[in-house]
C-alpha cells in the first residue's frame, strides 16, 4: 500500500473521535478497559500528533490525570468507609466533633475500598488524557473556524477568554524573570503574591491591544442587514430557546407524556438551527483554505462513534464486566466485543495520513515515500 | 487620501493636548514619514488615520478626521479595514491566529473575500516578504523579524489603499529592513498605495520618503519635503548630519547622494590624523566568561560551543541576523538558560549559583520587552525600589533617569510612557546597581537620536569605570558610535569577534553610513569626522 501523502485532518475528525472514546471510558471502571483506552489513545497521539507548541499538551494533561488520580486515592484512604476484607492496614481513627457526625478520619483502610477509589480515580484520569489528546492532535482555534458563521464570534471571544489562562501562565514566568533582573528573590510565597498585580496588567493590557489589533482588521464587521430580517432571526431564536428548554423539563419530568417532550423539543431545534442560519447571512466572512472532511476524517469519527456504541452497549447488556462489582477482589476480566471495539478506534493510528511537521521547510524523504 | 482638518486628539487624564490644531492633507501614492523625539505623539498621529484613537484608545478627538471620504469619527476602526491596514508596534500582541498562513489570510476572511482570491493574494504575500519556507509555522516559533514580516504581510494582504507602520523595522536586523522597506517602496510605487510610516532610524527610511512630518513635540506638525524639514530638525540620520558639517545644500538624504558629493570632503579628511583608530584598549581583567556554551531549544540547537572572553572597560556589540542567538547568549550570561554543557563564570562563579540580589551585583541585563521590570505605580517609586533592591543611596537611580532622559516627569505611570521612555527608565533602574557586567539587548528599539545619544555617553562612563557592556544590536550606527569590539553570530556560532573599525569597513551589511560614504577613509561616525575637521557637529 502506498504512504498516504501527509495532511492534517479536520479537526473536527479528532475531537469527535477523542469525545466519542471519552464516553466510553466514562462507562468504565474496569481497570483493564481503561488501561486499553489509554494506550489506544497514547498509540494514535504518538503517531499523528504534529510538532506544533499545542502538540505537547497531551504530557500535561496526563499529569493532571495523575494528580486526580493520587486525590482520590488519598481521600478515600483518610475519609472513606471501609468495604470488604481483608483490611490491609489500620489508621489512627479521629474523633470528629458531632456537627461532622457521619465523616470518618482514619479507620481500617480495606483492599476493595482501595481498589474502587483507584479505578474511580483511574477514570477520571483517562478522561483527561482524552481532552489531553484531543487537544494534542487538533489545535482548539482551527476547530473554531470549522463553526457556523453565526457563533464565529461568540467562538471567538470564548477562545481568547480561554487563551486568557497559558498567556497569564507566560506572563508569570516573564514577570518572574524580570523580577529576578531587578535583584528581587523570585521564590517564596512573597514572590509568588507580589507578581500577581503586573501579571493582570499586563494579560489584560495584551488582550486590549489584541482586540484593537483585530478590530483594526475587520473582525465584527457587518454585512448590509434589513431591519426586517433581524426581527425574524430573533424571533426563531427566542422561539427555538422555549422549545428546546419545554424538551429538556420533559425529558427530566417523567410525568410529561414523551410526545410532548419529543415534538417541543424538535420544534425548538429546527427554529434554532434556522435562527443561526439566518444570522450567518449578517456576517460578511469567508473561509480560507477550510479542512477538508473526507474518507480519513469519515473513518476516524466513525470508527470511535461504533467503539463508543459497542461500550455504551456492552455496559448495558453487561454491567457486571466493565463496572466489576465493588467489595470482591477479582482480576477485571476483558469483555470480548469492547477489546474489538478499542482496537477498532486505534486504526486512525496507521489508516490516516500523517501529520504535516511545522518546522521542516523541505518535506523529508521519508514523509513524502 | 487622508485628511486632517483642524485636529486636536487629547487622550483622558491628559492636562495637554498630544496633537494639537493640525493640517493635514495626503494624496494617493506618497510615502510619508513620520519623525519627532520620543513620545511626541507619532504614534498617536498614526492611530488617528483608522480610528483606533478616540475608538479604543479613549480621549477626546476635535477637528475632522477622513481618509478616502470616510469620517472616522463615525466610522470604527472595523469599518475601515478594507482601506486602511495597520502594523503596530509589537506584532506579537497583535496576532490573531497560530500559523504564518492563517494569519495572512485572516484580515481577508474577515473582509469576506472570495476563497481562490484569497488564495492567491496569500502565495503573493509569502513570495513578497521571503515567507514561504515559514508558511506552516506556528507563530510562537518565529523570530522577531520573521514575526514582524508576518505582521506585515497580514496588512497587505487585504490590498488596503492606505498602510500605516508604526516602526516596522525598530526589531529587525539591517538586511531584514532593507527587505521590508524595499518591499514597501515597491507597493508605492506599482499599486500608489499610501504609505504612513513612524520610524527612529532614518538612515533606513528616509531615502524612500517623499514628505516627512515633523512632530518638534508642542502638538504642532510641520510637513514638507524630506531635505527641508531635516535642515534643522534634532531628529537626523549620520548622511544628513555629515551634510550639515559639510554645508551641502540640499541636504544629502542617501548614501549615494552623499558619496557623490564627498570627494573633497574625502580629499580634506586624507590629511587628516584618523581619531577612530587612536583609541586601542588596553588588556584588563576578563570579567565574565563562557566556556563551550550550548544552549537549545527543544532539538533546535541556539548556540553551538560558544568560547568569548570579556574584559574589564570593554564594550562589545553583538551583532547578527535575527534569531542568531543574541538574546539567548545574553539571557545565558545571566543565568536565565541553562546550557546543555559548557560553563558560564563570572567573577569566579556561574550565574546560577548566585542569588538574584547578589547577582544583580555582578551583571545587570536589560531584556527586550523592557517593560516586564516595571510595576509600580510611578517612575518615582520605581527608582526609590530600584535604589532599595541595588542597596544604593537613594536618589542614585533618579539622577541616572536624569541623565539619560532629561525630560521625563517623575509623577508619570510607567505603563503610559512610549516605548523608549520605558526602556529608559529600565536602563536606569538596571544601571542602578552598578553591576560589574551590564547586558543590554536591542537598547536602542524606540528612541530618538538624542536620547541614543545620551545613552551612549553614561554607558562609555561605565565603560571608563570598568563596567564590561555587552550590546545586542543590530543598530550599526550605534555600534560604530559606542564599540569597540564587535562580535558576529551565524546560527549559534561566533563568525566574526574583532575591533569595530576592522569589521565595519569591511563588511558593508555592518558597515555605518559614515564609512560607506567616506570609504576607503577609515572614518566610522560623524563626530569623528567633526573632530578630525575641527567643527562642531
Amino acid at each position: 500500500m502506498t504512504r498516504a501523502f501527509p495532511r492534517n485532518l479536520h479537526p473536527a475528525a479528532w475531537w469527535l473521535w477523542a469525545l466519542a472514546l471519552l464516553t466510553a471510558a466514562s462507562r468504565s471502571t474496569n481497570l483493564a478497559v481503561l488501561a486499553m483506552i489509554l494506550t489506544v489513545a497514547w498509540v494514535v497521539v504518538k503517531r499523528r500528533r504534529s510538532d506544533a507548541p499545542w502538540a505537547r499538551a497531551f504530557r500535561l494533561f496526563l499529569r493532571l490525570g495523575l494528580i486526580v488520580l493520587a486525590i482520590r486515592f488519598v481521600a478515600q484512604v483518610l475519609f472513606g468507609m471501609p468495604i470488604g476484607a481483608p483490611v490491609l492496614f489500620t489508621l489512627p481513627e479521629i474523633g470528629l466533633p458531632r456537627w461532622a457526625a457521619g465523616i470518618t478520619f482514619g479507620g481500617p483502610v480495606t483492599a476493595p475500598s482501595v481498589l474502587a477509589a483507584f479505578a474511580d480515580g483511574a477514570r477520571l484520569a483517562v478522561m483527561l488524557a482524552l481532552i489531553g489528546a484531543a487537544n494534542t492532535l487538533a489545535n482548539p482555534k482551527r476547530l473554531l473556524a470549522s463553526l457556523p458563521a453565526a457563533l464565529y464570534e461568540v467562538g471567538v471571544a470564548v477562545v481568547v477568554a480561554l487563551s486568557f489562562a497559558p498567556s497569564l501562565i507566560v506572563a508569570v514566568g516573564r514577570v518572574r524573570e524580570a523580577r529576578r533582573l531587578r535583584g528581587r528573590n523570585d521564590r517564596g510565597i512573597r514572590g509568588v503574591l507580589t507578581v500577581a498585580a503586573p501579571v493582570l496588567e499586563d494579560a489584560l493590557e495584551r488582550s486590549l491591544a489584541l482586540a484593537a489589533a483585530m478590530d483594526s482588521r475587520g473582525y465584527g464587521r457587518r454585512g448590509p442587514v434589513s431591519s426586517r430580517m433581524n426581527t425574524v432571526t430573533t424571533m426563531l431564536f427566542s422561539a427555538g430557546l422555549v422549545g428546546i428548554a419545554l424538551g429538556l423539563f420533559g425529558l427530566l419530568d417523567s410525568s410529561t407524556p414523551s410526545l410532548v417532550t419529543v415534538v417541543a423539543l424538535a420544534c425548538g431545534v429546527t427554529a434554532a438551527a434556522g435562527g443561526l442560519a439566518l444570522a450567518g447571512k449578517r456576517g460578511v466572512r469567508t473561509r480560507y483554505r477550510p479542512d477538508r472532511w473526507d474518507r480519513p476524517e469519515q473513518l476516524t469519527a466513525g470508527v470511535a462513534l461504533i467503539a463508543a456504541g459497542i461500550t455504551v452497549w456492552a455496559s448495558f447488556a453487561d454491567p457486571a464486566a466493565l463496572n466489576p462489582p465493588i467489595g470482591v477482589l477479582a482480576w477485571p476480566a476483558m469483555p470480548l466485543p469492547v477489546v474489538g471495539a478499542l482496537l477498532l478506534a486505534a486504526a486512525p493510528a496507521f489508516v490516516t495520513p500523517p501529520p504535516v511537521l511545522t518546522q521542516e521547510a523541505e518535506p523529508t524523504f521519508e514523509a513524502t515515500r | 487620501m487622508i485628511e486632517f482638518r483642524d485636529v486636536t486628539a487629547t487622550y483622558p487624564d491628559a492636562t495637554r493636548p498630544t496633537i494639537k490644531n493640525v493640517r493635514l492633507h495626503v494624496d494617493e501614492g506618497e510615502l510619508c514619514l513620520v519623525v519627532g523625539r520620543t513620545g511626541t505623539g507619532k504614534t498617536t498621529l498614526l492611530r488617528l488615520i483608522n480610528g483606533l484613537f478616540p475608538h479604543f484608545t479613549g480621549g477626546v478627538l476635535s477637528g475632522q478626521v477622513t481618509v478616502c471620504g470616510r469620517d472616522t469619527a463615525t466610522s470604527r476602526p472595523r469599518d475601515l479595514a478594507d482601506l486602511v491596514g495597520v502594523v503596530g508596534q509589537d506584532p506579537r500582541s497583535h496576532f490573531v491566529t497560530d500559523t504564518v498562513e492563517d494569519e495572512l489570510a485572516y484580515t481577508m476572511e474577515s473582509l469576506g473575500l472570495a476563497p481562490d482570491v484569497m488564495r492567491r493574494r496569500v502565495e503573493e504575500t509569502l513570495d513578497l516578504l521571503g515567507l514561504v519556507e515559514l508558511r506552516r509555522r506556528p507563530l510562537d516559533t518565529l523570530s522577531g523579524g520573521q514575526r514582524q514580516r508576518v505582521a506585515i504581510g497580514a496588512a497587505l494582504t487585504a490590498h488596503p489603499r492606505i498602510l500605516v507602520l508604526d516602526e516596522p523595522t525598530s526589531a529587525l536586523d539591517p538586511p531584514a529592513a532593507e527587505d521590508v522597506l524595499a518591499a514597501l517602496q515597491r507597493l508605492v510605487h506599482d499599486l500608489a498605495i499610501t504609505v504612513v510610516i513612524s520610524e527612529h532610524r532614518l538612515e533606513r527610511v528616509v531615502h524612500y520618503a517623499d514628505r516627512v512630518l515633523y512632530l518638534p513635540g508642542d502638538g504642532s506638525l510641520r510637513d514638507g519635503a524630506p531635505a527641508e524639514i531635516l535642515k534643522d530638525t534634532p531628529v537626523a540620520p549620520p548622511v544628513v548630519e555629515l551634510g550639515r558639517i559639510a554645508g551641502w545644500d540640499p541636504l544629502p538624504l542617501s548614501v549615494r547622494d552623499a558619496r557623490r558629493r564627498a570627494t573633497a570632503l574625502r580629499d580634506a579628511l586624507t590629511a587628516c590624523p584618523n581619531v577612530s583608530q587612536a583609541t586601542k584598549a588596553s588588556v584588563t581583567p576578563v570579567t565574565v566568561e563562557l566556556n563551550d556554551v550550548r544552549v537549545a531549544y527543544g532539538n533546535r540547537p541556539v548556540l553551538n560551543g560558544v568560547n568569548l572572553a570579556f574584559h574589564a572597560g570593554e564594550i562589545t556589540a553583538l551583532m547578527g541576523r535575527n534569531g542568531a542567538g543574541k538574546t539567548t547568549l545574553l539571557r545565558t550570561l545571566v543565568g536565565l538558560h541553562r546550557p546543555l554543557s559548557g560553563t558560564v563564570v563570572i567573577g569566579g562563579v556561574g550565574p546560577r549559583a548566585l542569588s538574584p540580589s547578589l547577582l544583580l551585583q555582578r551583571i545587570g541585563l536589560v531584556p527586550q520587552d523592557a517593560a516586564d521590570l516595571l510595576y509600580a505605580a510611578t517612575i518615582a517609586e520605581e527608582c526609590a525600589a530600584a535604589d532599595e533592591d541595588a542597596h544604593a543611596t537613594q536618589g542614585t537611580c533618579a539622577a541616572l533617569l536624569n541623565e539619560i532622559a532629561p525630560d521625563l516627569s517623575f509623577t508619570q505611570a510607567p505603563r503610559d510612557l512610549s516605548e523608549g521612555q520605558r526602556l529608559s527608565v529600565v536602563l536606569a533602574i538596571v544601571m542602578t546597581a552598578a553591576p560589574q557586567v551590564l547586558l543590554l539587548d536591542e537598547p536602542t528599539r524606540g528612541l530618538d537620536y538624542r536620547a541614543k545619544e545620551r545613552l551612549a555617553s553614561v554607558l562609555r562612563r561605565f565603560a571608563r569605570a570598568g563596567t564590561t557592556v555587552i550590546i545586542a544590536t543590530h543598530d550599526v550606527e550605534l555600534t560604530a558610535d559606542l564599540a569597540s569590539r564587535m562580535i558576529v553570530l551565524a546560527d549559534g556560532d561566533v563568525v566574526v569577534d574583532g575591533h569595530t573599525a576592522d569589521v565595519a569597513v569591511s563588511s558593508p551589511a555592518f558597515a555605518p553610513q559614515i564609512a560607506k560614504v567616506l570609504a576607503p577613509l577609515p572614518w566610522l561616525t560623524v563626530g569623528d569626522v567633526a573632530e578630525s575637521l575641527g567643527v562642531l557637529p
